[in-house]
């Protein structure tokens, strides 16, 4: 290493701490708040954006006050709970959908207050930032790992609502797990819940005994894995958390939502005064889409999903390449065609060919 | 269809079915005394909440159905203190008692998330349990899916082959009358009420022991909600009880089936059925009988006594 | 040895004192709560963001009007059925219907204009919710089907339909597939009463609706609310009405008020028609109503109550990050309380020095 290379590092290192020094101890810490639809327990969705937050606060310690709102239901009252948030923080993530409206309202009341809503698509005023993430990745991965571990030939799907986030881990589950095993089935359920435990396990018992070997679900709660650890031979997935410890002898692996980076990097580009209105959709590449540790598998399918993740990783693949038909019959992609992200992935509301359920519409 | 599907269709519609059971069968009997409690889904989460803690912590899945049938009752309490002793409004303090029930087991719950036990194992008895089909559609369910349908029975025989039961029906159909010949309508009401609890306490432990072996907030999502409604369904008659729930649980589980046949119907208009066949079907066992007028429902459901004398 | 003595005469000072004593019970009972799970938080604080800032702060005063608006609605509808023993529980369901066929008209004239859009819109809410209420009266009185069931399941089905609408025909064209409508233009948006908040006009109609039913009652009932909150309801009768057109009369006018109090939701403080739209009013507003003893005025006092108890309960997890289950505790107790208080309005509790006699 040079010297004058040292230099520079010595020179920036003495700034960043004087930088680190001057904001610590003499500008008021960033305040953080988040608005949660469930409770920070279910070991979803909400559970997962409560991990980044405790990261955040790792990351960040003195620099950031949290303050933290559960089980806010999307209607009229999410308006009142931004609100009453908006005139006390700095920077405020709505993490779910259906925040969507009222934050875009409170936002234009609230000039200088930073919004973040996961998940949407509206950015009206240049305080508004989206962010979501490419789970659909995630679903490439384990529908890989899927293909190879089934006996029966048949994925079991629990399906919460049909918007398009849910349709794009379907579609994409199941073209990868076909692309390694030509014979998979998907059976799909609609529960209409991201978070009935009881009808969890029920849609998951209902699939087992239909022939599923593989359950995957798009719902919140640990129960499926708690079935399919009861049924020999079935295995699970788990979903936003790493849920290893209800399925010790079923679990394969989980997609994990990881919101820690974003929110620690969000929060910091409050208190530098960097922050400014963007559209983040990030996925494994950027680490926002996570696994946990994989088991319950033969080292050959590790390696396999290992590969494809480092594919991933590196954007060297797509999880929707062409030829792609849609349900219909109809082309979607031409051999070696990648979507574009809009619209096709943003609203994406069909199943693609070779999945049996009816769309439900 | 094959065979094994066929079994694992009824079990599933038993554990469906089971919760329902315990809690309407409880609340029938509240019903027959004339009391009505709208607390039903407040219990049943303080009973599932109980339930995962004490198996959680001992391990002991009879402790653990204890401790759901006490917290159930004591829950219940509460009800019974309100409207029994200060003769407050059934219908909003049932309400009162949900609200509660959901808050306070989601608070002191709040730690059990983390949580996961073994589910109560099913009954295994040699020989008969390994029969085919009949071992594993009769012999082999857990044990409380049995209790369920003996409560039915007992309550069935209480209510009409025993004399405390004919007094409480009596009193369900006429306390002023039933108080003029001597009956403690305040006495037979607060045990029905805290035997109501119990039931939905261990309606409640059903699910966090048996369907899911998991704890979580908000984990009955309205199965409260649905046993009151099987007890009108019923029309107070106890065995009705289990066809109410059998059709309520077999539905819910056929539409999960029929998604996964893929039955061209979507799948919201799917999920709708358990509710609409409810209705559709009492309504068509009420056209078949056109004589028999609604004389089942206690006459004093929901109105509050006061002893004058 | 406690006993109670009916009273010759409601006593009028407990009808005023009653809420009074049960306010302070719940604030006694909830001070010992908080101080015994609230290490490093002051209680009083916590106190102040509960009681005192929702009353203080415009912005709350104005949200707590906006609460309780649809809960007042909701509840006058009920509490005349309740008066007659007709047990509509599934107020919400008819809430979310009326929401629907009332937001579809609108929706229907997304780009037209008029004075006459807002009442076109109301009544088909009102006849959405009437006729779902009235599925539950006919099958009352043709099949003797009871009307808790009916009402309670058609709830949980009006949810599903509302999220097929949303998944189909209400969809936002250009929403992305995701399921919610448009939001409204400003034409079909109740008007608001109260410039930088969400206050609308549907708050004035909900208490001229009010002073409506209260003459009504007084007109057409006298004499019948007086025995209200003691003895039975199943007794009463609407003046000249039969048993079969009491049910009818109950449950239409009820589910008529709900649908319409859906409609107001929809086109007043959440401007579009989203998934979230059923959020326990329709049973919120049952303990409103027996709250308020089935009076008319006295529905007004209690739904602001019980709109306090949601935005203080907000406000305590915001500032004190207590979990959400702390408000439905408190809600509980608060209701325990008013219930259990209101029996000294009929009775008299006397201090027996009891000589044990017979057994």
């Amino acid at each position: 290493m040079s010297n004058r290379r040292l230099t520079s590092i010595l020179k920036f290192s003495l700034l960043s701490l004087m930088l680190a020094f001057t904001n610590s101890a003499f500008a008021d810490p960033v305040k953080a708040a988040f608005i949660y639809i469930g409770p920070t327990g279910d070991h979803g969705w909400t559970y997962a954006h409560d991990q980044g937050v405790n990261h955040l606060k790792d990351q960040l310690g003195d620099d950031v006050v949290i303050t933290r709102i559960e089980s806010v239901a999307e209607n009229s009252d999410s308006e009142r709970v931004i609100t009453s948030l908006a005139r006390k923080n700095d920077i405020i993530f709505t993490t779910s959908f259906g925040y969507m409206e009222p934050t875009i309202k409170v936002a234009a009341r609230y000039p200088d207050v930073k919004f973040e809503h996961a998940t949407g698509y509206k950015r009206p005023t240049d305080n508004i930032s989206t962010y979501s993430a490419r789970f659909y990745e995630g679903r490439h991965v384990i529908g890989k790992i899927a293909g190879r571990m089934t006996n029966t030939n048949i994925i079991g799907y629990i399906a919460s609502f049909p918007i398009p986030e849910v349709i794009r881990g379907i579609n994409s589950a199941f073209l990868a797990a076909r692309s390694v095993n030509p014979d998979i089935q998907i059976k799909i359920v609609w529960v209409y819940t991201w978070y009935d435990p009881g009808k969890e396990a029920d849609a998951a018992r209902a699939l087992i005994a239909q022939g599923a070997d593989i359950i995957m679900q798009h719902t919140d709660s640990t129960a499926p894995m708690t079935v399919a650890e009861e049924e020999d031979g079935v295995r699970a997935f788990g979903q936003a958390s790493d849920m290893s410890a209800w399925g010790p002898s079923a679990h394969l692996t989980s997609i994990i939502n990881n919101w820690g980076p974003y929110y620690a990097d969000r929060v910091k580009a409050v208190r530098d005064g960097t922050w400014t209105e963007t559209d983040t959709f990030d996925g494994v590449e950027e680490g926002m889409v996570a696994f946990a540790p994989m088991e319950n598998m033969p080292d050959e399918v590790m390696w396999e999903a290992q590969d494809t993740i480092l594919d991933l990783d590196a954007g060297a693949v797509h999880p929707f390449t062409g030829p792609i038909n849609r349900q219909d019959g109809s082309v979607w992609l031409a051999e070696g065609e990648t979507p574009p992200m809009f619209p096709d992935i943003i609203t994406m509301d069909f199943y693609v060919e070779g999945i049996d359920s009816k769309y439900p519409n | 269809m094959n065979e094994g599907l066929i079994i694992a269709i009824i079990i599933g519609i038993s554990i469906a079915a089971v919760p329902l059971i315990f809690a309407a069968i409880g609340e029938l009997l509240v019903e027959r005394s004339g009391v009505l409690n709208l607390g039903v889904e407040g219990m049943m989460i303080v009973g599932a909440l109980a339930g995962f803690v004490v198996e959680f912590h001992t391990g002991s899945s009879f402790l653990a159905v204890l401790a759901a049938l006490l917290a159930g009752m004591a829950i219940a309490s509460i009800f019974a203190f309100l409207t029994q002793i200060l003769l407050t409004n059934h219908v909003a303090t049932g309400l009162a008692l949900t609200l509660f029930g959901l808050g306070i087991a989601a608070f002191v719950g709040r730690s059990y998330t983390e949580e996961n036990i073994e589910l109560i194992s099913a009954l295994h008895i040699p020989v008969l349990s390994d029969l085919p089909v009949i071992g594993p559609l009769l012999f082999s369910y857990n044990p409380l899916v049995y209790l369920a349908f003996v409560m039915v029975f007992l309550v069935w025989w209480f209510l009409f082959k025993t004399k405390q039961g004919l007094i409480l029906r009596a009193i369900g159909d006429n306390h002023d009358a039933a108080h003029a010949i001597g009956h403690n309508v305040v006495r037979y009401r607060v045990l029905a009420i805290l035997f109501g609890g119990a039931m939905a306490g261990i309606g409640g432990a059903f699910l966090s022991l048996v369907q899911v072996p998991i704890w979580g907030e908000d984990m009955t999502a309205g199965r409260g909600w649905i046993a009151l409604a099987l007890v009108v369904f019923s029309s107070w008659q106890p065995f009705k009880v289990i066809l109410g729930a059998l059709i309520f649980g077999g539905i819910t589980i056929l539409q999960l089936h029929a998604q996964g046949f893929d039955v061209r119907i979507s799948a919201q208009y799917l999920s709708m059925l358990p509710y609409i066949a409810t209705i559709v079907i009492l309504v068509s066992l009420r056209m078949r009988d056109k004589n028999k007028t609604n004389r089942t429902m206690p006459n004093c459901l929901g109105r509050i006594f006061h002893s004058t004398s | 040895m406690i006993r109670l003595i009916p009273r010759a005469q409601p006593s009028k000072a407990m009808i005023f004192l009653s809420p009074l004593l049960a306010l302070t019970l719940t604030a006694v009972t909830a001070f010992f709560i908080f101080a015994f799970i609230l290490t490093d938080i002051k209680v009083s604080s916590v106190f102040y963001t509960l009681f005192v800032e929702p009353l203080i702060d415009t912005y709350y005063i104005s949200e707590l009007l906006v609460k309780a608006a649809p809960l007042i609605m909701i509840a006058l509808g009920l509490s005349i059925g309740f008066r007659a023993g007709v047990w509509n529980i599934g107020a919400e369901g008819q809430y979310v219907i009326g929401g629907i066929t009332g937001g579809a008209v609108g929706l229907y004239f997304y780009n037209v204009e008029g004075f006459w859009l807002i009442p076109l819109m109301s009544l088909a809410a009102i006849l959405g919710g009437m006729f779902y209420a009235g599925i539950a009266a006919f099958l009352k009185n043709k099949y003797q089907v009871n009307e808790i069931l009916v009402t309670l399941m058609l709830t949980y089905v009006a949810v599903l339909f509302l999220s097929a609408m949303l998944q189909g025909p209400m969809r936002n064209p250009s929403g992305f597939n995701f399921p919610e409508s448009r939001p409204f233009h400003d034409g079909a948006l109740l008007p608001i009463i109260w410039q930088g908040t969400r206050l609308n006009v549907g708050l004035i109609i909900a208490v001229i609706l009010s002073f409506v039913t209260w003459l009504g009652i007084k007109k057409h009932l006298s004499g019948l609310q007086i025995k209200i909150t003691g003895s039975a309801p199943r007794a009463a009768k609407f003046a000249g009405f039969d048993d079969k057109k009491t049910i009818w009369f109950a449950l239409l006018i009820s589910g008529g008020v709900a649908g319409l109090a859906g409609l107001f939701e929809v086109i007043g403080p959440a401007g579009q028609i989203t998934p979230g739209l059923p959020q326990f009013y329709g049973f919120t507003a049952i303990i409103v109503a027996f709250m308020s003893r089935l009076h008319p005025i006295a529905i007004i006092f209690s739904a602001l109550l019980i709109a306090l108890t949601y935005i203080g309960g907000e406000n305590v997890q915001i500032y004190f990050n207590l979990p959400s289950s702390i408000t439905n505790i408190f809600q509980g107790m608060l209701l325990f309380y008013f219930l259990a208080c209101d029996v000294l309005i009929q009775y008299k509790i006397v201090f027996i020095k009891t000589i044990r006699q017979k057994l």
